[in-house]
């Protein structure tokens, strides 16, 4: 189900130093050309469909088609990423419409602990972090 | 219209790139969830001036296994004894399993999980009445007592379509962006120049501009996952994308550490999971959470059957657990297959249905019941939308409501991996305690050996897919273990001082080897009028197909259900000696082409050494993952045994071994 690119509204992230799919895409198929302004996706055979570029541009420009070897033509399937949750269209091929919203976080962006001050007690024993009286097996 | 002879792609590459040296005490090669735990706990360890960095060949944010998200948890020990875990595992993995790496997986792994939860990961959970409670509402956490939504024993519920995301937070806070490098790939591990058998370095290259980097570290961890795209998929259109296992895993982990001498274990394992068909989305939950079972062609649920009962039979003691081993499962669905009783459905129409009948007999009336479904429906659609988007697209495609219609499943192609239904990897010490056995000879037949999960090199670590004979250890487990080698790298370094590492090759003498491909393609694209069809040179793509070609047909790939044979996978070796001898000659015009043929380069590797192992174990002890026609049963007598094999980088030479496997938890009862 290879990710593609609305020419309409991809802009390119304005030039800016990192284009929001390029940045994302675990797999590196991402790419701006530069003459268009415009971002596409390189090696639509190597997309694990992970939605990565999808939930992350910032004008919405980039949408999923089923894989063409398996997946009859006319379904979509669509997130709109908020802070706290991301909502699904499924759009069928009959044209029936089902829309789900999951909580995907419960903390602010950038809230999480990382117990910067903490230090552990001894590098000679096997205790990570928080932890204390390990077992042994019985 | 010009000439197709010019590179494809954005970003054109050169033959002389740029050459970038570093420094640091600790280099953490990937960046899933392993490499994150490592980056998060490695700081409460270290001392403020030694210098960490971490490469990632993606962004951190959303790479490795879990960048799409995941419905679940699959390890979390919870009320269970550690004890029970690892006998689970050693029988889903018919025996041969390192059980002092599982216990000790075991005595950490829920720390992982309580952090992800403080973190901001909604974690599904009970409330008094026994219903369940998405992951937003407020309840008890973990750390608090609260109760988890289990599907089974080990299992727990989450919403974790941004997991990655909260995880890799911390993480980047922890070790700090400056010491985080993205997109470089590193392809090479470096020895040391003097001391033998020491991690002396990595190298590797940008995907974003012509520059290689070259780094000298004391000691480093590699966990860049497992390996895909080995063997010819089911798919091999765009949907090969469709991958069942990340489709960036390139076995880099496997391939790297053993060209500079780790020794390997079980790399004969795979895991060709059985999916549902094409979207690969995941089955888990409608076995476990929606209790659907699975029908064939002639509409029978099989699986309770009186002769599956006896087939299991033939595999004591691994047949007779409750949850029957993972490639046990396959293999009487493949039996099914081949007798001609496919296609195999999971009745998906059966389980949901289900629920609601049960629901009306208990009194509900309609309405309440209407609500009921609506909670149902949207459950079973998480599934797919928080790790698989791809099957939710499928059946969208095809008009497939799971409450009208069952779907078809079907195992998939293989994979390699550690941290999965798998076990294949790297060869670790255990933790240096007293309970771990101490056993004679080279580290490649001991248990330990000073520092916990460090491989047969020194100052070389791995967790996570890397880590073999230690499999279901999944997101949280690879977290954990990532962990731990974090705090006995910084122990590696206080012991060691007064190591300071040399590079054997020079910067420049690198990066003409990894620039290779460009220097290739540059000297003769203009030979041919399109850069794809050229007498010299190969194009990465192809080389991969062909890779894929040989193994499905020589090294039992879904061509031949799985089958092998001393003779076939000695026509395999064969393939793959010419196979390496050509991937010298993959071309590369741009940088990210240049990227596949580096992966490439890892794939052959450790695919190489998966059909070693397979020749050298003279049995079948996956039944439903290989079969060796020539030995075809699981034979305990002679072959209760790790495998381990190690490359010697001075001569060049691999040798294959028997290695005893010891066992630490009772055996008596097994289960």
């Amino acid at each position: 189900m290879p990710s593609y690119v609305d020419p309409e509204k991809c802009d390119g992230c304005k030039g800016g130093d990192k284009t929001a799919c390029m940045y994302i895409c675990p797999n590196d198929l991402m790419v701006l050309n530069k003459e268009e302004m415009k971002a596409y996706n390189q090696e639509p055979d190597a997309c694990w469909e992970c939605y990565s570029c999808v939930k992350i541009c910032p004008q919405g420009a980039i949408m999923v088609r089923g894989y063409d070897d398996f997946v009859p033509m006319g379904g979509q399937v669509h997130p709109v990423m908020g802070t706290e949750d991301i909502m699904w269209t499924v759009k069928f091929r009959n044209g029936n419409i089902k829309r789900f919203k999951f909580p995907i976080r419960t903390t602010a962006e950038g809230a999480s602990n990382a117990y910067l001050d903490q230090k552990g007690a001894s590098l000679d024993d096997e205790c990570l972090l928080l932890e204390s009286n390990l077992p042994t097996p019985k | 219209m010009a000439l197709p002879n010019k590179p494809l792609g954005e970003l054109d590459a050169v033959v002389n790139p740029e050459i970038k040296e570093h420094e640091c005490d600790v280099l953490i090669i990937g960046g899933g969830m392993a490499a994150c735990g490592t980056a998060f706990e490695i700081n409460k360890w270290a001392p403020d001036d030694m210098k960490i960095l971490l490469c990632d060949k993606a962004a951190v944010e959303r790479s490795g296994a879990v960048a799409q998200g995941l419905s679940a948890i699959n390890t979390y020990i919870g009320e269970n004894p550690i004890e029970n875990y690892v006998k689970m595992v050693r029988n889903d993995l018919m025996g041969v399993v390192r059980e002092d790496l599982i216990y000790d997986l075991g005595r950490h792994v829920d720390e992982s999980v309580k952090l992800f939860e403080e973190w901001g990961l909604p974690i599904w959970k009970k409330d008094a009445d026994g219903e369940t409670l998405d992951g937003s509402k407020p309840a008890a956490t973990l750390r608090e007592g609260g109760t988890p939504v289990r599907t089974g024993k080990w299992q727990i519920m989450i919403n974790g379509e941004s997991y990655k995301r909260i995880v890799a937070e911390p993480a980047k806070t922890a070790l700090g962006t400056d010491n985080i490098m993205e997109r470089i790939f590193i392809v090479k591990l470096l020895l040391d120049k003097n001391k033998a058998n020491q991690i002396a370095g990595a190298v590797g290259f940008s995907t974003r501009e012509n520059c290689v980097h070259v780094f000298k570290c004391k000691t480093a961890m590699v966990a860049c996952g497992g390996a895909v795209n080995i063997f010819r998929p089911r798919s091999t259109g765009e949907g090969k994308g469709r991958a069942w296992y990340p489709v960036w895993n390139a076995g880099s982990t496997y391939t790297m550490c053993a060209q500079i001498g780790a020794t390997l274990t079980m790399m004969e394992n795979r895991f060709t999971p059985a999916r549902f068909k094409d979207g690969y989305g995941p089955v888990g939950a409608w076995f476990l959470l929606f209790k659907a079972k699975v029908q064939n062609g002639l509409g029978e649920f099989f699986a309770n059957s009186d002769s599956v009962k006896d087939e299991l039979g033939k595999f004591m003691p691994y047949g007779a657990s409750p949850v029957t081993p993972t490639c046990l499962r396959n293999h009487l669905m493949i039996n099914e297959l081949k007798e001609g009783r496919g296609p195999i459905f999971m009745a998906t129409d059966v389980a949901l249905n289900a629920f609601l009948d049960a629901k009306r007999a208990a009194g509900m009336d309609e309405k309440a019941v209407k609500k009921y479904w609506k909670h149902l429906e949207s459950e079973a659609w998480e599934d797919f939308l928080d790790m698989s988007v791809g099957q939710a697209g499928l059946w969208a495609g095809a008009n497939v409501e799971p409450e009208k219609i069952g779907s078809e499943i079907m195992p998939t192609e293989p994979y390699m991996l550690g941290s999965h239904s798998g076990c294949c990897g790297i060869w670790c010490s255990g933790p240096d305690e007293d309970w771990v056995p101490t056993v004679d000879g080279t580290r490649a037949h001991q248990y330990k050996w000073g520092y916990n999960r460090m491989t047969t090199v020194d100052g070389l670590f791995t967790s996570g897919d890397g880590v073999g004979a230690s499999g279901h250890k999944f997101s949280s487990g690879a977290h954990a273990e990532g962990r731990m080698c974090a705090k006995q790298m910084v122990k590696y370094c206080r012991d060691n001082a007064g190591f300071t590492p040399e590079l054997a090759q020079t910067p420049q003498e690198l990066a003409d080897e990894i620039y290779a491909p460009v220097k290739l393609y540059q000297e003769f694209v203009g030979a041919s009028t399109s850069a794809n069809v050229n007498p010299n040179y190969c194009k990465p793509a192809g080389i991969m197909m062909r890779l894929m070609k040989a193994t499905d047909e020589y090294g039992g790939g879904v061509a031949t259900y799985y089958m092998t044979s001393g003779k076939l996978l000695g026509i395999c070796m064969d393939l793959l000696q010419l196979l390496r001898e050509d991937a010298a000659k993959m071309g590369a015009g741009d940088l990210h082409e240049l990227m596949r043929c580096w992966e490439n380069y890892h794939r052959i590797w450790c695919v190489e050494a998966h059909i070693r192992h397979i020749l050298f174990r003279e049995e079948s002890r996956y039944p439903g993952f290989y079969y060796r026609s020539d030995f075809p049963k699981v034979d305990d007598e002679n072959w209760k045994c790790f495998v381990n094999s190690t490359f010697d980088p001075a001569t060049q030479e691999w040798k294959c071994e028997k290695v005893k496997c010891i066992n630490i938890i009772e055996t008596d009862p097994w289960l």
